[in-house]
């Protein structure tokens, strides 16, 4: 017989054996069905059932829920439970309704009115019974109804400590479901100040809390740091017999010291405060000295405990990214730890180290482990290792170790895991193409990772290689000759047919001198791969013949041939038939010349961010591997990423693929298109096709937007970036711009030059640091120029960019955001003073107005946020008509300071603004006048 | 936070289930099938973590049993076995050197204990002594009340 606990109900006990008894699936349902038609005949019965057989068939209904059957009954009795006055009704009422909980009907009025009965209990088990009730449920109901009570229950004197602990994990899991339960001011301190309770367990469930306090309102509560700081330290320098019970396995409250990690997490940098700072530092060292210490248990647990407590003291370092002594040790420990016997440790270490890599300081350190992270990535045992140690590979990879890194990695995937063989090609491909000094190489390696693992090579993938061989004009007869190579296989991918299909149709002339690559051998070859094709490359074998046909007028009957017989009924597929049909006659009527236009070689792509790298995010969106490198602390302007919308063409691929496979083969500038490839736009292979079509001046400059702000992007086209970063104070500002290069060719004579008359330098001076000339590939420099407003200006400086980029020279001119508007001081006054000083501004010359027409639609609120970013104060209940916007300020400059009033009166039915400027001196009233003149 | 804990045995049938998100009962079945079928599927000596879906699984195997949590991205998985373990432990002490077939016949005892140990999906009292201390003043309540029915004692309740 099954061993029953005291309490234990029998029959329960009888029933379980029963079901546990049943030979079937059949006959355990057959039992299950009579027990329920049991319950509810009773449940139904006049006979009124005692609390012992109530909870006795509600914990059956909850048995036969847990084995997977649906329960539809039994709520009501349950609910009695709830105010039994025997404590094992009630415990077994509450998991009933923890476990199928029911938020509709009036049960939950029930309910609730129970655990309010039980929260006012003396006695602390029912309070907590009805605590864990609320939590478990988590519902909005359960949060409205108890908001009063549980944060009281929390901060209050009285309150035991197991309430206490209760208390707070409850308000927390209500307040992820409604945030507003928490109140606001004295309660912040009081929350905070938990911290510091001398219950241990308190503290632990507080941390849980306010970790999540801290991440929706960090300001509010940045006093947790210090209390976290000073209670961690004394943690980590307790012995472990201070702590009693709260030592576990030796290890003093790791749980404890680790919420108070992450807790300290939420902030960077974590303190201000130089002392708080030397402290954390110190209790962090202490934990990297720990774990060089001899353990003091040989249980597993123990040493558990201890790193898990290291790690998060590691995640911390990792994620200050400024202590570099720190984060040096923290990798050596990791190191260690890559090839302990513990899997657990080495894979915890592999991923640590992919952070570790991304920080300036420690990549170097981390790449020192690269050999024994390439025989994890081939000798481990368990899949996830292996795979954290490819992630780990691609995070450590950089100019120095990419070929090597990208070897092992192909030597890798011939015997790969399925299940990470994709993720690995995307890899190889994003580092061959990131890191290529040479092209041959890039070449080399993906068509390496075609032979390899053909069919985990995306269409991302391959349409990439194409685009750089046409980029490049010095790869491509490498790119043609070695395709052509590959295509000797006896068996070859169809992604490789497709890549050389593609490549030899528009770069086959650049081998065909060599007899063994003649144009008739060329074609024979790809031919003899058509048949074993999709559809989509036979359509994309058709264009590339009648490519051949423009390179080589000598083949011409032999391919006539092949558009012929499939030009007819033998073409199956109506689009390969079309296109047979079209080609052919086209290369009948054309003439060589015509012929010629039309099959014109590619044009260039724009050059932009690799689309594989968006496929690879997208496969893994909790954990983006990454392989950039962090510049520690330097504001960035925003990231660069285009194109990640054609990701999800690839679906509408196999619908739409005769169509599309036209445009792959056949594409031209739309100058001399024949087929009416304007289509491209909705295109899968837009990707391929670029971007040809679409407008290449898609720079940005929209300087005028600086006049309301002093950061974000200044400009950008598909080789350069340039974020700007300004502050001011009185008459002096400080500009950091931030110069991103998207390509993956080095900028070269990077050189940029200020622009501005020593005349007009005489009214602002102007002073620019110098930057390197070579702006790497992919990589972003800083510079930083200063700047003195001696006397009002008009105006503002140019900078003058240029460049060479793949050997052509590039130049631009961008006006910097530095308008007299940015030295104002916003100056508030009443209405009395306003209008004052408004008459006292009424010479001719201190006036100035502008009447235009408004945006559309009329947007108040947008103009105001607009006047407020332009740095003047903008007052409130001054102007009688409150859609009338009044500003003021004060324009520092270094010889005097101009007083300025503003007034901006929308006329919505005109939908036109009047504009009137009034200023102690004239040149400024007309310079701002002009500045907002039409902004609104 | 954790987001939910599964026990189940190898033949891969359901002992315990905790879940502290709130995922319609067809997702939890969904859920359970699937971990329950990887992790049965993994060797002995591989990694107690997996990345899965946008969470992390720690799992491990105790006796006949395997105890399965889903965490966070962020949450410590070394410490998250050492949950389990504090479980374990607290179901041995319960039980005095605990089996499955204890917390097959005492389910709803398994649960109570769990609650005294995570709430809302965060440890709520990380010392052995108090969680037992709580889990002995509830079966103190209970002493007093008056014990089986005479149908019951023979199974036919």
């Amino acid at each position: 017989m099954a061993p029953v606990r005291g309490d234990g109900m029998r029959g329960l006990a009888v029933f379980i054996s029963d079901i546990r008894n049943c030979k079937s699936k059949e006959a355990e349902v057959k039992r299950i069905n009579k027990e329920l038609a049991n319950i509810r005949s009773k449940f139904k019965g006049d006979k009124t059932l005692d609390g012992y057989q109530k909870k006795k068939y509600v914990c059956k209904l909850l048995f036969i829920f847990l084995l997977g059957h649906d329960i539809d009954f039994g709520h009501m009795e349950a609910v009695n439970l709830l105010s039994s006055n025997k404590y094992s009704e009630k415990q077994i009422g509450y998991l009933f309704i923890s476990v199928l909980v029911n938020t509709n009907s009036d049960l939950i009025r029930l309910i609730i009115q129970s655990i309010k009965n039980d929260l006012q209990s003396r006695n602390p088990v029912h309070v907590n019974l009805a605590l864990q009730c609320i939590a478990n449920i988590g519902s909005r109901d359960m949060a409205e109804s108890f908001s009063n009570e549980i944060p009281k229950l929390l901060v209050s004197g009285d309150t035991m400590d197991v309430v206490k602990q209760s208390a707070a994990l409850c308000l927390l899991r209500l307040f992820r479901s409604s945030p507003d339960i928490i109140p606001g001011g004295e309660w912040t301190s009081r929350i905070i100040h938990l911290l510091n309770d001398q219950h241990m367990g308190v503290v632990t469930a507080a941390t849980s809390l306010i970790d999540a306090l801290v991440k929706r309102n960090p300001d509010e509560y940045k006093g947790c740091v210090n209390l976290a700081v000073s209670r961690l330290s004394r943690i980590v320098t307790a012995s472990y017999t201070d702590l009693q019970d709260y030592t576990y396995y030796f290890v003093p409250a790791p749980w404890l010291s680790v919420k108070l990690l992450r807790l300290l997490q939420n902030y960077n940098p974590v303190t201000e405060e130089a002392g708080v700072r030397a402290r954390l530092n110190e209790t962090l060292e202490t934990i990297l000295n720990k774990a060089q210490e001899p353990p003091k248990s040989k249980k597993v647990q123990h040493s558990n405990a201890k790193n898990a407590v290291l790690f998060e003291a590691i995640n911390l370092i990792i994620h200050s990214d400024s202590e570099p002594n720190l984060l040096v040790r923290a990798c050596n420990q990791l190191g260690q730890f890559l090839s302990n016997r513990e899997t657990n440790l080495r894979y915890l270490a592999l991923e640590s180290m992919c952070h570790l890599a991304t920080s300036e300081f420690s990549h170097e350190e981390v790449k020192k482990h690269q050999e024994v992270v390439i025989l994890s990535m081939k000798m481990e045992k368990d899949v996830s290792v292996r795979q954290m140690a490819v992630d780990l590979l691609y995070a450590m990879c950089d100019r120095g170790n990419a070929e090597e890194i990208v070897q092992e990695m192909l030597n890798y995937l011939e015997t790969a895991d399925y299940s990470i063989r994709e993720e690995m090609v995307l890899k190889v491909a994003i580092l061959a193409e990131k890191y290529a000094t040479d092209y041959t190489w890039y070449v080399d390696v993906i068509l390496n990772l075609i032979r390899i693992a053909g069919d985990y090579v995306s269409e991302e993938v391959w349409y990439r290689v194409i685009q750089i061989v046409i980029n490049r004009e010095e790869v491509q007869g490498y790119a043609a000759k070695t395709v052509f190579e590959a295509l000797q296989a006896p068996a070859c991918h169809e992604n490789m047919v497709k890549v050389g299909g593609y490549i030899l149709g528009e770069f086959g002339n650049l081998i065909a001198g060599d007899s063994r690559s003649a144009p008739l051998v060329q074609f024979k070859l790809l031919h003899s791969k058509y048949h074993l094709c999709s559809p989509m490359t036979r359509a994309l074998l058709l264009s590339t013949y009648i490519k051949f046909i423009n390179l080589f007028p000598e083949i011409r009957t032999n391919i006539q041939e092949v558009f012929r017989q499939h030009s007819n009924l033998r073409s199956a597929d109506a689009e390969l038939q079309q296109r047979a049909s079209e080609y052919l006659q086209l290369s009948i009527v054309a003439s060589t010349d015509v012929l010629a236009t039309v099959l014109e070689e590619m044009p260039s792509f724009p050059e932009r961010e690799s689309s594989i790298l968006a496929v690879l995010k997208k496969k893994k969106p909790g954990r983006v591997p990454e392989n950039e490198i962090r510049e520690s602390k330097s504001p960035a302007p925003t990231s660069i990423t285009q194109n990640n919308t054609h990701v999800n063409h690839n679906n509408k691929l196999n619908s739409n693929a005769n169509a599309n496979a036209d445009l792959l083969g056949l594409s031209t500038p739309p100058a001399n298109n024949i087929n009416n490839l304007s289509n491209s736009n909705n295109s899968a292979l837009l990707d391929v096709l670029g971007d040809i079509y679409g407008n290449n001046n898609a720079a940005i400059y929209n300087t005028k937007k600086f006049l309301f702000k002093n950061n974000g992007v200044l400009f950008e086209n598909e080789m350069l970036q340039i974020g700007v970063k300004s502050e001011f104070r009185q008459n002096l500002g400080r500009l950091g711009l931030f110069y991103g290069n998207k390509t993956q060719v080095p900028l070269t004579n990077f050189h940029p030059v200020l622009q501005w008359s020593a005349e007009e330098a005489l009214k602002l001076n102007v002073q620019m640091k110098a930057v390197e000339p070579t702006l790497e590939a992919g990589a972003q420099i800083q510079q930083l120029l200063t700047a003195e407003c001696i006397e009002d200006y008009a105006d503002a400086p140019t900078i003058e960019i240029s460049f060479r980029y793949n050997g052509t020279q590039q130049k631009f001119c961008i006006k910097l955001p530095l308008t007299v508007n940015k030295f104002f001081e916003p100056t508030e006054m009443n209405a009395e003073s306003f209008f004052a000083r408004w008459k006292n501004l009424s010479g001719e010359q201190q006036r100035a107005q502008k009447v235009f027409k408004a945006a559309q639609p009329l947007d108040l609120p947008g103009a105001r946020n607009k006047l407020i970013g332009f740095g003047m104060q903008l007052l409130d209940q001054v102007d009688p008509n409150p859609d009338n916007m009044v500003c003021a300020g004060i324009i520092h400059t270094q010889s005097q300071q101009v007083g300025c009033l503003l007034r901006l009166e929308p006329n919505k039915q005109a939908q036109m603004f009047r504009l009137t400027i009034r200023a102690s001196k004239e040149t400024v009233t007309r310079v701002i006048c002009d500045l907002l003149a039409d902004q609104f | 936070m954790m987001l939910f804990m599964l026990l189940f045995s190898r033949q891969g049938k359901l002992r315990l289930q905790k879940w502290y998100m709130a995922y319609p009962d067809k997702t939890k079945k969904k859920i359970t099938r699937e971990l329950v079928t990887t992790i049965l599927a993994r060797k002995p000596k591989m990694c107690s973590f997996l990345e899965w879906k946008d969470c992390k699984i720690v799992y491990k195997r105790y006796a006949s049993l395997y105890f399965c949590c889903a965490i966070e991205q962020n949450d410590n998985e070394l410490l998250t076995l050492e949950i389990i373990h504090r479980y374990v432990e607290l179901l041995d002490k319960y039980f005095g050197s605990v089996c499955e077939l204890d917390i097959i016949f005492n389910f709803e005892k398994a649960y109570f204990i769990l609650d005294e140990l995570l709430i809302g999906g965060e440890i709520q009292e990380t010392s052995k002594k108090n969680v037992l201390k709580a889990i002995a003043s509830q079966d103190l309540l209970q002493e007093d009340e008056t014990p089986q029915s005479f149908f019951d004692d023979h199974g036919l309740g």
